[in-house]
């Protein structure tokens, strides 16, 4: 009744193949992206900026660099931190040693640098698919650790290997505040978003797909394996590697190899996996899921009676409550978050009936 | 320039084998350009292979194989589709989550001209592309009766439907030679023929020949214009269906004989 497609109707090929067809699609999403650049950052305290916004946007970013990879082109990869780590480290030597580079273009030079590494830690896709290609990611994330750890040149030798990130200055204005770095963030995750969507509802999109179906149909019928499967990865690796940057830039403040490990990887993969692969709405969902659950957790314990279980087991038993809701939610919805959202339109446009 | 006489697809002396078993031995024919070709032959007489010798899939030990004037000794995949060979599969090769549309879109992208950073932007040369290929699409989708599916998912789709879906795909791609490998298998009788109709119309309209496997004699004889018999990697008939029928060899190894 009130989310209804009725006299809605495309009557040309151009506005069927618009982003968000529907009317209350579009000025829904232009009321939320008004929110959050007009209104989040004046009623935002500083912890929300901080700590649950920024990482939330950065994260659902990294989700939507792997989903176009695992999601979309079928490609099973552990070594999304890799990436991020090379699109960090990238943007502060160029930082470092480019005088007169923007930062914009720092960041932006990262995700290319990222996306290069991706390219070449994807050549094994090829030849070789599913598990035996996961483990070779695995070497791309062992690797660019190593790497950043043993070679000092890359941290500008500095001793302890961890880095104070430049101060952010775009154009003039120092964006080394809260509300100055959750806007530098959403701004990346906003148009890097709407790039990947026209990218999915593409010829590149559909031949991703094609891949991810059914390799051999799609060869036969003239879509280029090996190019299609590296632009994969090219374009997964310069959003990841993007992500990586904003997390050490805007993020955490510091640029440091330990921020980028294997449990990063798995935290990304798990974004996709309960946002839903195959999904762009899928990676912020599966975000927000994985930033505010172990939040929502830890304010629900502190209204335990004091003595009931021990500080140091506190800890212990929101992971393992945490765990039991992943699993519980993935038997109860293998294809993710996305899908609940999906259904809940359905209801929605026939609601008050049923079907 | 090849004479209008000559045929389409010419295999000479075509053998495979996988580590030693020979699948198909010493098998040489033609097909007439505009013509529809029925192979048939009992269970793992080499049908299947065949067709995948055909465009590239796999690869012949000996023979040769002319496509439109151009001699061969193996495709590969994307040559052929890039040559105008367009195939479906005996068992459905669709591309499960995307929509009967998306399908049948993937089936024209050698057609495509714009970079994918064009598309992605939606600049330069890919908005009137994406234009042209929808109606190219929306064409096919309107030839086979396929419209009111054209946003559903295809592995929400029945397998009849399917089956015409994957037919969508292949004609999309305007081929100049069309491969179906049963087209008609698990149909009931109603629904064979309408993909029937539909194969014969393809060639009738577009002027496509096509080369099809099937089991259903009945269908084999009224379809096609020419027939080959496979038995056992071998060629035992070759010829037009009424010929095909008389031949004793044919009788004895897959018709039957009345006792």
């Amino acid at each position: 009744m009130f989310y209804t497609e009725a006299g809605q109707f495309s009557s040309h090929y151009r506005t069927d193949r618009r982003l968000f067809r529907l009317r209350q699609d579009r000025y829904s999403l232009y009321a939320l992206l008004l929110f959050a650049f007009a209104v989040v950052p004046f009623i935002g305290s500083d912890y929300w900026l901080n700590a649950i916004l920024t990482p939330f946007l950065v994260l659902s970013l990294a989700g939507l660099g792997l989903n176009l990879l695992t999601g979309y082109a079928g490609q099973l990869s552990l070594g999304s931190a890799a990436f991020m780590a090379v699109g960090a480290f990238a943007t502060y030597n160029l930082e470092l040693r480019v005088p007169g580079l923007p930062l914009l273009g720092s960041i932006v030079l990262g995700g290319v640098f990222a996306a290069a590494a991706s390219v070449l830690f994807g050549l094994p896709s090829l030849r070789i698919k599913g598990f035996y290609l996961l483990v070779s990611t695995l070497a791309a994330q062992f690797f660019v650790q190593w790497l950043f750890t043993k070679v000092g040149w890359f941290s500008n030798d500095n001793a302890s290997g961890v880095i104070t990130a430049p101060p952010l200055v775009i154009a003039g204005h120092d964006l080394s505040n809260p509300a100055g770095r959750y806007l530098l963030t959403l701004g990346f995750v906003v148009a890097l978003t709407l790039l990947a969507r026209n990218v999915v509802k593409s010829e590149l999109g559909r031949n991703w797909m094609a891949v991810r179906d059914m390799d051999t149909a799609a060869a036969v019928i003239g879509i280029p394996l090996a190019r299609t499967k590296l632009l994969a990865f090219a374009l997964s690796g310069f959003i990841l590697g993007v992500a990586g940057a904003l997390w050490a830039f805007t993020y955490l403040g510091t640029v440091e190899p330990h921020g980028f490990d294997l449990s990063r990887s798995f935290q990304v993969l798990f974004i996709i996996i309960i946002g839903g692969l195959g999904s762009i709405a899928g990676n912020f969902l599966g975000a927000a899921f994985i930033v505010l659950l172990p939040i929502a957790l830890s304010l629900a314990s502190g209204f335990m009676p004091a003595g009931v279980i021990d500080a140091g087991q506190l800890e212990n038993l929101q992971k393992i409550v945490f765990g039991l809701l992943i699993i519980g939610f993935l038997i109860k919805e293998p294809e993710g978050l996305a899908r609940l959202w999906q259904q809940l339109r359905e209801r929605a446009r026939v609601w008050p009936l049923r079907y | 320039m090849t004479e209008i006489s000559s045929p389409l697809l010419r295999l000479e002396g075509i053998s495979l084998s996988f580590k030693g078993v020979k699948a198909i031995s010493d098998i040489s024919f033609d097909v007439a350009r505009g013509r529809i070709t029925a192979l048939i032959g009992p269970n793992g007489a080499g049908k299947s292979s065949l067709l995948n010798v055909i465009n590239g899939v796999y690869r012949p030990q000996a023979g040769r194989i002319v496509f439109d004037g151009e001699v061969r000794q193996r495709m590969n995949p994307h040559r052929a589709a890039v040559r105008g060979i367009a195939r479906t599969f005996q068992n459905i090769a669709l591309f499960k989550g995307m929509s009967v549309l998306d399908n049948v879109l993937t089936g024209r992208n050698l057609k495509r001209r714009s970079s994918w950073l064009e598309q992605a932007l939606r600049i330069g040369r890919a908005p009137a592309e994406d234009d042209a290929q929808r109606r190219r699409a929306e064409e096919v989708i309107a030839f086979l009766h396929l419209q009111p599916w054209r946003h559903t998912l295809v592995s929400k789709l029945p397998y009849g439907l399917q089956k015409r879906v994957e037919l969508a795909r292949a004609l999309a791609a305007e081929p100049k030679l069309l491969l179906l490998d049963e087209p008609m298998a698990g149909m009931n009788a109603e629904e064979k023929r309408e993909m029937s109709r539909f194969i014969a119309d393809v060639n009738r309209e577009f002027d496509t020949t096509v080369v099809l496997i099937e089991h259903d004699i009945g269908v084999v004889m009224n379809l096609s214009d020419h027939v080959v018999v496979l038995d056992y990697g071998r060629k035992i008939g070759d010829g037009p269906p009424d010929e095909v029928r008389r031949n004793p060899e044919v009788i004895a190894a897959y018709l039957g004989t009345r006792h």
